[in-house]
């Protein structure tokens, strides 16, 4: 198993300062540009030391919001491509849909490939629905969109002998021909996350590495269809390597050590979904299905524990979030345990995307927090054996 | 007592299958109907009935608003208008009054500018479309980014008219509620509701005008009604009391008889 230290590159000091929306409307007055400096430098420094720990590293993007500072994933990746020695250098992921300019992404990732040595690890995503207020490119298209930037920027890291003409609705060139290419030959590892068990099929049938998010004792569901699309292109089954988990973790010396760490880590699922409500469902985002759902007042619960009990990300406590597969939290021990059931009910998981900081955790905490795991959990989790893929897959 | 009973029926026009109600009889009225939250026009509206006193009223349902997904072919207003303009071709409608709503407004409007051969009168009702202001005026109220309640106070003289209480609503409803919202941003997300191009088009219309406006429209206020009849020659502009952005459904009968009223006023 390999393992990716995330964090969001929060602005957490206006997180109980908010009227209601931490995102896409919170004015950026409430942001101290010096503040602001010394966090990146010192999220930049935690990912240093991941690098030194032998952990990999993952950063995302978001817009207009305390809740992650990074607006421009490029810029984080270019940074760590120059700062990092070994880790692999995760995005996920690139919100390819809300940019205009595709190309323009396709230059950015091979730049950021060529100066890590080959590191990047590539995730393209849909983007959360806030998002849709800031980039303003139509939400109704948005997957159509989302698919040709993907089949585009493939495209442009693996031509290399002349230039290609791309011309759609979406997208006008006449030359493409980027300069630099991609160092990993064809081209980096492609990631994607989905919540759709339709996409999980797709993404299967890519052979692309699958991530989710918050799926907790549900993740099995979207695993099996990713399984099914691999099979039916492949003929072979997918391996544990194309599934990769965001896990909140916190690890303690002690059993309250790490509750005391998780409470911090908890407040970010209690902190992304505070965001003013006619922002997260722009039309189009959401299928007709789902919000003739809403308009019936029927929610749509994500996270469920392994006896089946809904928990609500946002509220749930500390207790329910590991009941729910959504933290993994304790001592080591209990750490190395509740993941290994976990992958156990995904039948394999090859990649934890770990939230090992999140929101106010102090940097002595984050420092404490990653230490542990890598020296404590990880080198068993390494040796941990995966189930059987052939075996799954004839479940 | 009804004039006569909407029967509905589907065209198959350039390759997209149109649905509409029709009723009365005589020369022919198009009503384009307005988007979310309204969208299509229940057939047995009373605005419909008014309309079809002496007129063969056909009220289409934009792609994507009824019951049926948009064709994936049809993305902007301009495939809206050009659709309607083959509509009327197919049924031959000749000396047609056409009276837009709000979203239906716009329509209406990129039709005249194209081609005012089959049209009568031109009838723009709280029309989105233009940019009025500068650029860091926003002329339109961003209809998705209000709560229910909000939008209730944009688009109503009466906000309790609009539905609070959505959960026992019909099946068919909730979806078409669903479409209508989903059909408004596939149309009109961004430029948002209105075409960059349009205002200095729309000296191109020359056919008699009438730009009626619920007084109460928060989304596009009366001023902004106004400055689109000063960009059409000659055309007249008047408010309705008591409406906002939906004077066909808040004012049914001063609506129709406006309409009327113009177009008998200024028959060619």
């Amino acid at each position: 198993m390999r393992v990716f230290q995330f964090t969001e590159q929060p602005y957490p000091d206006v997180w109980n300062d908010h009227n209601g929306s931490l995102r896409v409307n919170l004015p950026n007055r409430k942001l101290d540009p010096k503040r602001a400096a010394d966090l990146f430098h010192r999220y930049y420094d935690e990912w240093q030391l991941a690098d030194e720990l032998g952990l990999d590293i993952m950063l995302n993007e978001h817009h207009s919001t305390a809740t992650c500072m990074s607006a421009a994933c490029v810029i984080g990746l270019s940074v760590l491509a120059r700062i990092t020695k070994r880790a692999r250098l995760l995005v996920l992921g690139y919100p390819i849909a809300n940019r205009p300019d595709p190309l323009r992404a396709a230059e950015e990732l091979a730049t950021i490939d060529v100066i890590s040595r080959g590191r990047l690890e590539m995730g393209f995503v849909r983007g959360v629905p806030q998002e849709v207020a800031i980039a303003n490119l139509n939400p109704v298209f948005q997957s159509d969109r989302f698919w040709e930037a993907h089949d585009f920027i493939m495209k442009a890291l693996t031509s290399h002998d002349e230039p290609f003409n791309w011309e759609s609705e979406n997208f006008h060139y006449r030359h493409v021909n980027i300069w630099p290419r991609p160092y990993q030959q064809p081209h980096p590892p492609v990631w994607s996350t989905t919540g759709s068990t339709q996409t999980a099929k797709k993404l299967g049938g890519y052979g692309y590495i699958m991530a989710t998010l918050g799926t907790g004792y549900d993740t099995r569901r979207l695993y099996d269809a990713y399984r099914q699309g691999y099979a039916e292109k492949r003929g072979t089954a997918a391996g544990a390597d194309r599934f990769a988990y965001l896990g909140l973790v916190a690890v303690g010396r002690t059993e309250a050590e790490a509750r005391r760490r998780g409470e911090l880590i908890a407040t970010y699922p209690r902190s992304s979904s505070i965001v003013f409500a006619p922002f997260r469902n722009p039309p189009g985002y959401l299928s007709i299905d789902d919000n003739v759902r809403i308009l019936k007042g029927e929610g749509k619960p994500r996270s469920f524990t392994k006896d089946g009990r809904i928990v609500e990300m946002a509220k749930g406590s500390v207790q329910d979030l590991i009941d729910a597969g959504v933290m993994f939290c304790g001592t080591p021990d209990q750490v190395y345990d509740q993941i290994a059931d976990f992958v156990e009910h995904c039948g394999g998981m090859g990649n934890l995307l770990m939230m090992g900081h999140a929101g106010p955790m102090s940097h002595e905490d984050t420092v404490e927090n990653l230490t542990l795991f890598a020296q404590e959990v990880y080198p068993r989790l390494k040796s941990l054996r995966q189930p059987e893929a052939a075996a799954v897959a004839a479940q | 007592m009804s004039v006569s009973a909407p029967e509905t029926m589907r065209a198959e026009v350039a390759g997209v299958s149109v649905e509409r109600s029709e009723r009365g009889k005589g020369r022919p009225l198009l009503f384009l109907h307005p988007g979310h939250p309204s969208g299509r026009v229940d057939p047995a509206a009373p605005v419909l009935e008014l309309l079809a006193e002496n007129r063969r009223v056909i009220a289409p349902t934009h792609p994507g608003f009824g019951m049926d997904a948009a064709p994936p072919k049809l993305t902007t207003i301009d495939d809206l208008a050009y659709l309607y303009l083959d509509l009327m071709e197919a049924l031959d409608l000749r000396g047609c009054v056409l009276v837009g709503v709000g979203l239906g407004g716009w329509i209406a409007a990129e039709m005249a500018v194209k081609n005012c051969e089959r049209l009568s009168h031109l009838v723009l009702a709280n029309a989105v479309g233009i940019k009025v202001g500068n650029r860091e005026t926003r002329d339109i109220a961003d209809i998705y980014a209000v709560t229910d309640k909000q939008l209730a106070e944009l688009v109503y003289a009466d906000p309790a008219r609009m539905v609070r209480d959505s959960k026992t609503l019909p099946q068919n409803d909730l979806v078409m509620m669903a479409r209508s919202r989903e059909a408004t941003g596939r149309y009109g997300w961004t430029p948002y509701l209105h075409n960059p191009k349009l205002k200095g088009r729309l000296h191109r219309v020359h056919i008699p005008t009438l730009v009626l406006w619920g007084e109460a429209d928060r989304v596009v206020t009366p001023d902004y009604g106004r400055a689109y009849a000063d960009a059409i020659p000659g055309a007249r502009f008047a408010t309705i009391g008591g409406a906002g952005h939906f004077p066909h459904l808040e004012q049914p009968e001063t609506f129709a008889s406006r309409v009327l009223e113009f177009v008998e006023e200024t028959h060619r």
